[in-house]
């Protein structure tokens, strides 16, 4: 049938079946997509959290390798060989120094490897002592984050499902808690702790490995800042209860783990680990004042405050010995810093303020 | 002031006085619980001179009862005691000659850090995603990034060592210059940020478009109502701030050795000294604590559709 021109009869041609060729043109074949893949992609679009996320990873990784094949270690003396005097050319070299039997040795044909960043005023080489402090300082962070993390999960989770008394009694202590002014408690208990014949408690365990130091500061950590963890968790937990889409499931016919597994937990994990990656930079920061105040990681362990804080007293003749720990830890607080912020906006734009 | 305000105020007031409470209990019971206790570190005390000692300092009560006499001597005199290793000082004495310098050097990095800090902010909101704003936001991330003792080290190397603009030794003149910056730094930049979100979020507001369509002009919309309102936001830092000013003191106090409170405190720490540490930590503990009182209730009064529960 012919049509006519202007004509407001419907043509019948436009409503022919679509062959199969023109439906499978129309269907977009995606491969799908999980929250958490999402997530991935926009931290990746972010550049200045994925150049953070690179610069962690580069020092993260050298600080666990470099002093697998390093010549030096953190606590060698150079100078001293026993049964000889000390020899007293080895001890605060510049860069690229050498002492006097290792000039003998590169006169004789002999490679030694150079002192990248010189040594200390004991003699020893300052660039495995950064990179074991860099290391020390790192286990440090992320140990007192997981560590706030359980406790502060554990607590935050009761007080979100048990409700009534136990959340009220338990909110108040967070409260209290959390007026307290966090670096001089901390001051307060890193200084107790050392001396309260800690030692002792954990002499023959495997903790004594780590140093009685360590183990207060991460005891101090333990007890102060597990209440925002707490407060956060429990916070989630409280008002994702309430929301329509949990109440929508319930509605169709959810039960209670298939709520957890698929609308709580995946919306509570984020802020979870935001969180945690953000108290890291925190902890790293804490450690390194306490170290400067003289109450950090046990000698000869080298952390990246401790570095600073014995180069205060040398700063006019050996600046770098200041500089360069002081160039690492911020260098670490400020990519951490930003690779969380970057977390945060691509996992839970929400959060965002 | 509704009652509502006046109900949160008394609950806000309640908890800080519950916290200075948790304070000195924790700090004396923690201080108390070290084995040996203070005099175990001095060379060659025979017992007798122990005992002599403990008695003078009421150390050989029961615990109990000393806790009692330390906390009634602190709530009805003020008095935190005399100190054990300066023979002949009280604690208080201590801290209030350390008080006058820390005092001067907190106010006025407080103050500076401020000022700058809304300033640059205002000027950072007002030309966003300009260059300016941009090299704004760069600098305040790093100086956020920076631990005060690295900065105070940092500023150290190079403005006494390196081009010798200032006395390192904070006892010397214009040696407090070189703190103050150190020390306002971190909260200038904080409140830089603060001020930078909080104005343009007010900028986007109704009101602003409404003052604009009634043809006011640019310089009194941004001082008669931008910068105003977006100023209460900076209030609440203001207990943060004299919490950062305080335990940055500490570090600033140590390497630029300023006479101060704070080198008290890290001193009190190193040579055991536990009235003085105490006290230090109380004194402290309740600036800070009263400090955030203040903001907070401040917060409440000037913006009343907080709701801070």
């Amino acid at each position: 049938m012919e049509k006519k021109p202007f004509s407001m009869h419907v043509d019948v041609d436009s409503f022919i079946p679509a062959t199969e060729e023109e439906k499978a043109y129309m269907v977009q074949m995606r491969e799908s997509s999980t929250f958490f893949r999402d997530g991935m992609k926009r931290l990746l679009k972010n550049k200045v959290a994925t150049v953070s996320l690179i610069i962690i990873i580069v020092i993260t990784l050298s600080s666990i390798f470099i002093p697998i094949f390093w010549p030096y270690t953190y606590e060698q003396q150079l100078g001293v060989v026993p049964g000889k005097e000390v020899d007293n050319t080895y001890l605060n070299l510049k860069p690229f120094q050498y002492g006097e039997t290792e000039q003998k040795r590169i006169e004789a044909g002999e490679k030694v490897f150079p002192h990248l960043f010189g040594t200390d005023s004991s003699g020893r080489d300052y660039f495995i002592r950064t990179v074991y402090g860099t290391r020390i300082s790192l286990a440090v962070g992320f140990f007192a984050s997981i560590i706030v993390l359980i406790i502060g999960m554990v607590i935050g989770s009761i007080a979100g499902y048990c409700g009534g008394a136990v959340d009220l009694i338990i909110m108040r202590i967070v409260d209290i808690i959390y007026s307290l002014p966090d670096m001089l408690m901390i001051i307060l208990l890193a200084s107790v702790l050392r001396q309260s014949g800690f030692d002792q408690v954990i002499a023959g365990t495997a903790l004594e490995k780590i140093g009685s130091n360590i183990i207060s500061l991460f005891i101090v950590f333990g007890i102060l800042y597990w209440v925002s963890m707490a407060r956060l968790i429990r916070g989630q937990l409280l008002s994702l209860r309430e929301q329509e889409y949990v109440l929508a499931s319930r509605a169709a016919g959810a039960k209670g783990g298939w709520i957890i597994r698929k609308h709580l937990l995946p919306n509570s994990i984020s802020v979870i680990i935001i969180s945690t990656a953000l108290q890291i930079p925190n902890a790293i920061f804490t450690e390194s004042f306490l170290s400067f105040l003289g109450l950090g990681v046990d000698a000869p362990m080298p952390s990246l405050g401790q570095l600073a804080s014995d180069a205060i007293n040398g700063q006019s003749t050996y600046p770098y010995r200041l500089i360069i720990p002081a160039v690492v830890i911020s260098l670490i607080v400020l990519s951490l810093n930003l690779f969380g912020d970057g977390l945060r906006d691509a996992f839970d734009p929400k959060l965002r303020d | 002031m509704n009652s509502k305000t006046a109900f949160y105020i008394f609950k806000r007031i309640l908890l800080a006085i519950l916290t200075v409470w948790v304070v000195i209990t924790v700090t004396f019971f923690v201080m108390h619980a070290v084995p040996g206790g203070p005099f175990l570190s001095e060379k060659a005390v025979s017992p007798a001179a122990q005992k002599a000692l403990e008695a003078k300092y009421g150390l050989d009560k029961p615990l109990l009862e000393q806790y009692v006499t330390y906390l009634k001597d602190i709530v009805t005199k003020f008095d935190f005691g005399p100190s054990i290793k300066k023979r002949g000082r009280m604690v208080l004495e201590i801290i209030g000659d350390g008080m006058k310098t820390s005092a001067k050097l907190g106010v006025i990095a407080a103050v500076i850090a401020a000022i700058t800090g809304i300033v640059l902010g205002a000027v950072a909101a007002l030309r966003r995603n300009k260059f300016i704003d941009k090299v704004i936001m760069v600098i305040t991330t790093a100086f956020v990034s920076m631990p005060s003792f690295i900065m105070g080290s940092l500023l150290l190397v190079l403005l006494t060592t390196t081009i010798r603009l200032f006395p390192a030794n904070g006892d010397e003149p214009g040696g407090l210059v070189l703190p103050i910056i150190t020390l306002s730094l971190y909260p200038m930049a904080y409140i830089t940020r603060l001020t930078r979100s909080s104005m343009l979020d007010v900028l986007g507001q109704d009101y602003i478009r409404t003052a604009k369509a009634k043809g006011v002009s640019g310089p009194k919309i941004i001082f008669g109502h931008a910068l105003k309102n977006s100023l209460i936001p900076v209030i609440t830092y203001f207990g943060p701030m004299l919490a950062y000013i305080v335990t940055g003191s500490l570090v600033v106090e140590k390497v630029f050795s300023v006479p101060g409170i704070g080198r008290a405190f890290v001193n009190s720490i190193t040579g055991r000294d536990y009235p003085l540490l105490m006290g230090t930590t109380i004194i402290l503990a309740v600036l800070i604590v009263v400090m955030n009182l203040v903001s907070d209730i401040l917060y409440k009064i000037v913006d009343p559709r907080i709701n801070l529960e």
